[in-house]
């Protein structure tokens, strides 16, 4: 068995990714990340790869576009605000089909907003990482094992399928220590070569270009169709999810991340009380596990989305629910972490299969759902 | 407490940024790991890099740990006034209390915990250990509730003290045996 | 004797059809997007010839920026990367750091190089990236129709100036060469232009200079072409060098602005 160490978050990112052959990394420092870009920038030198501070955000992604186009496993970091500014590189990168592993340790928002833990950032990751038509495969670790596990997962998808994937993880994630068991390091020799790489032609290919712009309209769409026939293999292929005491479950919870950890101990302590509540936890938001959705549908009465924001997942649920069932929502953003016990209480609302979004602005004014 | 520390123990340490009260949680953290149980270790964090006020949730379980914050702590470590006066409320009814008396300078009226007292800020001083009443009072937390054995924190200390201070693992050693034989003080018995 | 006649006649027409000139081997045969008599044509060929003459079009990737160039990777042999606008510094960063036995320039415009992406030039200037930079500036913004770029003149009338460009409001031109040649990383600074054969020699031995010295690892280096932009400024191709003459040049001098190996007695 490897030995476990105790390792924050944030620490657990940046090693996995030295093992999954990382040995780029661009970043620029913000809270609640900046342990991994610390980290990288002490181990990097030693793994004989390149630890760059950039001038900005906007800098960083863009080191990144360069550093995957000639054929690397490269990283970025930040937080929130950090991540709105990658926006125009993430987008660059789709339109490109260059991957790269890109980390987003959610603080609350928007603006400067806080920097405590948040889950504010679902929209701008499975919505809109950047303009245009297109998608990034996000991945929502829970621990700080998964975080170290779920890096390999990115580099190894992000290759396969030439997009770019997030992390979607949270200042409590990033912060906070648990053992982890590091995964064994690949030698990055190993990896297959990548034939579309513009890292010269050495007088054996004809040039290769990396670029995202296609003036013939048709050309565009054609260009498009075609990245979205691969999105449509994501879904099918990648979706992943886990459950918790979903089998007889006639609540469901879902809520990944930091907000999936406090739901579970409150599906724990809704059992306790003789109500059948159960989790899911998307592990991939994009694409969502609307397959790990259905299995549920039978047996559910009703389902309640828990996240630290004002509700964003909750439509992805909702969607992938269809109307079959009610689908309820309690949060809280900014920064504020619920508490099991205030999930509790939305569940027991839950289990009565009305349907209420169970945000901050109704328990502090009106003392409750409407 | 008895013996053996009953699970999940869920444990608030709180002081002044640069008492150690990270350091503290991290040795517990480890303990827990060397033990076998599940653990996890969340500090708070802000801006404030010196003299602000830090604090750190640790929770030591035998199945899988929700949500790392303590907001119901079984056993608070108090090292300051400011953070004795946030969080004695929120102890668990039954729970442990330890605080540094050097530095709180105040009783419960809670009759529903256990209230352990110790000067430890001014024992570490008169004890050539200096700085190391953190870990002093995570002895004291280990003789009150058992949740570990001094020979697992003897490898939590190896595990948490940077290479490069080695010679630090000793007056380590030495503060958790300490800790773990001062008796309550008598300040707040009347 | 009329033997002799026709072989050197022979020996005549071999040498009248030796090939003088040629596409350089690191321009494709794709048809530019560059309107008649801009100097993009001219600087783009220079920057083919050298990749040529140094051999090195097989190690070498080229950055494109967002402007009139943006399509370049059609145009250049070697293995091209699209950037985003004014990022050109940072992707070439990205590749250079990957890819440290490569040759990596990046071709920019005025917008892209000096307001948009100026940022990413001067920190990769002052991290003495081993990259080299093409710079034309036209004082214009060619691609877009000829708005006022950071570059253009006090006075001069644009799209988004057309009252001229009051200093007032809009502020004054940025000499680049000038700025990055105050920052230690920046291996070469050099103006030219190539409204002349002399001009166009210099412009292409400043070049090659650019190249050898990422190549000998000395740190980043720019050339900035003083360029015309016939159709945005309302010119014919050769009145436009006439105005850049009598206008561009006493604003931006032509000239070596920093060259670390001159100033250490190397050259």
């Amino acid at each position: 068995m490897v030995e476990k160490v105790l390792m924050k978050g944030n620490e657990a990112l940046a090693e996995a990714a030295l093992r999954a052959g990382c040995r780029f990394f661009f970043g620029y420092p913000i809270t609640p990340q900046t342990e991994l870009a610390a980290y990288m920038a002490k181990r990097m030198p030693k793994a004989g790869g390149v630890y760059l501070q950039a001038e900005s955000e906007v800098a960083a992604i863009n080191m990144v576009y360069g550093a995957s186009a000639a054929g690397a496993r490269v990283m970025t970091s930040s937080s929130s605000p950090g991540v709105s500014l990658k926006g125009e590189g993430i987008s660059y990168m789709i339109g490109a089909d260059l991957p790269a592993v890109i980390i987003n340790v959610q603080r609350g928002g928007p603006g400067l907003g806080g920097i405590q833990p948040s889950q504010a950032d679902y929209w701008m990751a499975t919505r809109a990482a950047g303009h245009g038509d297109g998608h990034v495969i996000v991945f929502a670790p829970s621990t700080v094992q998964e975080m170290a596990d779920l890096v390999a997962s990115a580099f190894e998808l992000g290759d396969r399928y030439r997009v770019p994937v997030m992390i979607l993880a949270d200042g409590m994630l990033g912060q906070m220590m648990e053992p982890v068991a590091l995964p064994e390091p690949i030698d990055s020799r190993s990896l297959p070569e990548k034939e579309w790489a513009t890292n010269g032609h050495g007088g054996k290919r004809t040039h290769n270009i990396v670029n995202s712009l296609y003036l013939v309209a048709q050309q565009l769409e054609d260009t498009v169709v075609e990245r979205s026939q691969r999105y449509a293999r994501i879904k099918d292929e990648e979706q992943l999810a886990e459950t918790y005491l979903t089998e007889d479950a006639e609540v469901v919870l879902v809520a990944y991340g930091a907000a999936a950890r406090i739901s579970r101990t409150a599906v724990a302590k809704a059992r306790e009380l003789g109500i059948k509540a159960g989790l899911i936890r998307p592990v991939t938001l994009w694409p969502f596990p609307v397959d790990t959705i259905e299995t549920v549908i039978p047996v559910a009465k009703s389902f309640l989305t828990v996240e630290l924001s004002m509700g964003q997942m909750v439509e992805d649920v909702r969607l992938a629910v269809n109307g079959r069932s009610p689908v309820s929502f309690f949060g809280h953003t900014g920064g504020v972490i619920p508490t099991p016990d205030e999930v509790l209480v939305a569940i027991q609302k839950a289990a009565m299969g009305e349907q209420f979004d169970l945000v901050p602005y109704h328990t502090r004014l009106t003392g409750g759902a409407r | 407490m008895a013996e053996h520390a009953k699970m999940p123990l869920n444990i608030m340490l709180a002081g002044f940024g640069g008492q150690g009260i990270l350091f503290a949680g991290k040795l517990i953290a480890y303990a827990g790991m060397i033990d076998g149980h599940e653990i996890s270790w969340l500090p708070s964090y802000g801006p404030e890099m010196r003299g602000g006020t830090a604090n750190c949730s640790v929770c030591l379980s035998d199945e899988a740990i929700g949500s790392p914050l303590v907001t119901e702590p079984d056993v608070l470590i108090a090292m300051n006034l400011p953070s004795y006066e946030r969080f004695i409320d929120s102890v668990k009814p039954g729970g442990v209390v330890i605080v540094d008396e050097t530095m709180v300078g105040a009783c419960t009226m809670r009759p529903d915990i256990e209230y352990h007292p110790v000067p430890a800020t001014e024992i570490a001083e008169n004890s050539g250990l200096k700085g190391l009443a953190n870990v002093l009072l995570v002895g004291k937390m280990l003789a009150v509730t058992g949740f570990s054995s001094e020979k697992t924190l003897h490898a939590a200390i190896e595990k948490s003290v940077s290479a490069k201070h080695l010679d630090l693992i000793d007056l380590n050693r030495k503060a958790i045996a300490l800790g773990a034989g001062i008796p309550d003080s008598d300040a707040c018995t009347a | 004797m009329s033997a002799s006649i026709d072989s050197a006649a022979n020996e005549m027409v071999d040498k009248k059809s030796e090939i003088l000139f040629e596409r350089p081997h690191a321009l494709t045969d794709a048809i530019t997007n560059y309107c008649p008599g801009c100097s993009h044509g001219i600087v783009q060929r220079l920057v083919a010839e050298v990749i040529d003459e140094l051999g090195i079009e097989g190690e070498t990737v080229g950055v494109c920026p967002v402007g009139c160039s943006v399509m370049a990777y059609d145009f250049y042999s070697c293995d091209m990367v699209q950037a985003a606008h004014g990022r050109a510094p940072a992707v070439a960063t990205g590749l250079k750091r990957v890819l440290p036995d490569s040759v990596v320039f990046a071709y920019q415009g005025d917008g892209d190089l000096a307001s948009i992406g100026m940022a990413e030039t001067i920190h990769a200037a002052t991290r003495g990236e081993k990259i080299s930079v093409i710079f034309i500036n036209n004082a214009i913004y060619g691609m877009t129709g000829g708005q006022m770029a950071p570059t253009s003149l006090p006075g001069q009338v644009t799209q988004t100036s057309p009252y001229g460009r009051d200093t007032e409001t809009a502020g004054y031109p940025i000499r680049v060469c000038e700025l990055l040649s105050t920052l230690d990383g920046v291996a070469l600074a050099q103006r030219v232009t190539v409204d002349s054969p002399k001009n166009v020699r210099l412009a292409k031995k400043a070049i090659r200079k650019a190249f050898e010295y990422q190549i000998q690892g000395l740190g980043y280096s720019i050339i900035e072409v003083v360029s015309t932009c016939p159709t945005n400024w309302g010119f014919s191709p050769s009145d436009a060098f006439e105005w850049m003459r009598d206008n561009m040049l006493p604003y931006y001098p032509l000239g070596i602005y920093k060259d670390i190996k001159a100033a250490k007695g190397e050259q």
